[in-house]
């Protein structure tokens, strides 16, 4: 099988704070993504574009349908996966750079990135997240300082840095450029597509046209599995 | 599909439930906990929450249900069939527990390093110098300068007195750890200090941790798992993050929907 595959999956939001309106986001959505393919989710605003990803990730509940992940020569299915495995497969299989960083207080910029790599040792670690900050061009003089009080493109870098870093076979990517100067993007498409010739199967959501176009293989309208209002 | 290979549940509970003559404490109550796997419980005051808490850590029996454990030989045991000198054993030697006050977990009148001493003599140790080297590491562990050792913990500040206490939990090696609003109380900076350090202890160790707060931040900084208690009933259950970013519950949605951003 290929490394992400969807079939039919169908997202509705229950609001019962709003008397239980129903918001039907998404509707029989499916694709997959090859090894070394790049896959850009497009649509407007509000279309669910993150919520895709965030499905995929096991971030939401899926509904209907299934999320398959390739794990050795089995797959796991997200949509009815335990905590655990989830939590397995982010450890092993499927990373993702959301739009903004959670910062935790405390933690330096540096470790920040090298939790990421939770079955590395601690200085080896540390050592491939210097890199990847270094890459990010990310003064050394903040790598010790948490990222809280960090400016929104900092915060972004770091964000990518750790997400990047576990070089996982499914890599999900929201807004990746997004507040980042013309240097950093164009370090986020030299990453991206560095992963995409080793082989990791990406899905992306990038505003940035040249950007895309950089980077993506094929394009997902998410627009045609908008559920009927 | 692919279960994780080899591991079986280091607590196993099942419809635990504890009734307080007709009113109800929780009820029906059940979950698995696996090695070095942190679970959130969340409720608002009155919603079972320390009941359940005091339940599983073997401080009130319940009124029905069970509590398997997994020992140290892979063998699985209901702590309420063991012997009561079995069971002191256990929770001297493979589980803690940290008190949101805590005066309630340390002794003030005896050192700081006697506290942490005192929980490795009660698993054994003899050997003075190395009781000492160990408190000593666990003090700096817990960033306690060295030169506070001989205190007592009365002349500690809160948030020193509940390092002091994390310490004292972790330093003989618990499999198990149980907190009861470990931050609650707290300044927040305070907090923050206290949170970084458990997340890391906890990881770095592979404990286990079964984790009482009201406050989801705490909840999701620290956990891997989440419990949503409600009027004595475990209403939704799930990953930490997906349960908190996408709740399915009204009770959950609102609870959610509640936080005031910083």
């Amino acid at each position: 099988m290929r490394p992400l595959e969807l079939f039919g999956v169908a997202k509705t939001f229950t609001m019962h704070l709003q008397g239980g309106v129903r918001l039907s986001v998404l509707r029989d959505l499916g694709f997959s993504v090859a090894p070394g393919e790049c896959v850009a989710l497009t649509g407007p605003s509000g279309a669910g574009k993150s919520s895709v990803l965030k499905l995929i990730f096991g971030n939401y509940r899926c509904d209907e349908g299934s999320i398959l992940i390739s794990d050795g020569a089995n797959a796991v299915d997200i949509a009815q996966a335990s905590p655990r495995q989830i939590l397995s497969l982010r450890r092993r299989k499927l990373s993702y750079v959301t739009q903004f960083l959670r910062a935790v207080p405390r933690v330096g910029a540096l470790d920040v990135v090298a939790e990421a790599l939770t079955d590395v040792a601690r200085g080896a670690a540390r050592e491939r997240a210097a890199a990847m900050l270094t890459r990010f061009n990310v003064p050394e003089r903040l790598w010790n300082l948490p990222p809280a009080t960090f400016s929104g493109g900092e915060q972004q870098r770091i964000n990518l840095a750790r997400g990047l870093l576990s070089e996982t076979p499914v890599l999900l990517l929201d807004e990746p450029t997004a507040s980042l100067d013309a240097a950093n993007r164009d370090a986020v498409v030299d990453l991206v597509r560095e992963r995409k010739r080793q082989g990791v199967a990406i899905v992306a959501i990038v505003h940035d046209d040249p950007v895309r176009e950089a980077i993506a293989d094929t394009c997902v309208d998410v627009t045609r599995f908008a559920a009927a209002a | 599909m692919s279960a994780i290979a080899g591991e079986e549940p280091l607590l196993t509970v099942e419809a635990l439930t504890k009734w307080y003559g007709r009113q109800l404490g929780c009820r029906d109550v059940g979950f698995d906990l696996y090695e070095g796997e942190v679970m959130a419980i969340v409720g608002e005051s009155g919603s079972g929450k320390s009941t359940l808490l005091q339940l599983l850590s073997g401080q009130m029996e319940p009124s029905g249900g069970r509590i398997l454990y997994r020992l140290r030989d892979g063998n699985e045991s209901d702590i309420w069939q063991m012997s009561e000198p079995m069971r002191r054993l256990l929770f001297r030697a493979d589980w803690g527990y940290v008190h949101q006050d805590a005066q309630l977990g340390l002794r003030m009148g005896i050192s700081a390093g006697g506290n942490v001493g005192e929980r490795l003599m009660g698993v054994g140790w003899r050997n003075y110098g190395a009781i000492r080297a160990s408190a000593t590491d666990w003090l700096e562990r817990v960033e306690i300068d060295q030169s506070r050792i001989d205190d007592t913990p009365r002349t500690y500040s809160g948030g020193m007195r509940q390092r002091l206490q994390i310490a004292r939990n972790l330093v003989n090696a618990p499999r198990l750890v149980f907190m009861d609003e470990p931050t609650g109380g707290l300044d927040v900076s305070v907090q923050a200090r206290i949170l970084d350090l458990l997340r890391r202890l906890v990881a770095n160790l592979n404990i286990a941790a079964i984790v009482v707060t009201h406050d989801l931040a705490v909840a999701r900084l620290l956990s891997d798992r989440i419990m949503v208690m409600k009027a004595g009933e475990l209403i939704e259950t799930g990953l930490t993050d997906q349960v908190l970013d996408d709740p399915r519950e009204p009770y959950t949605q609102l609870l959610v929907s509640s936080i005031l951003p910083a």
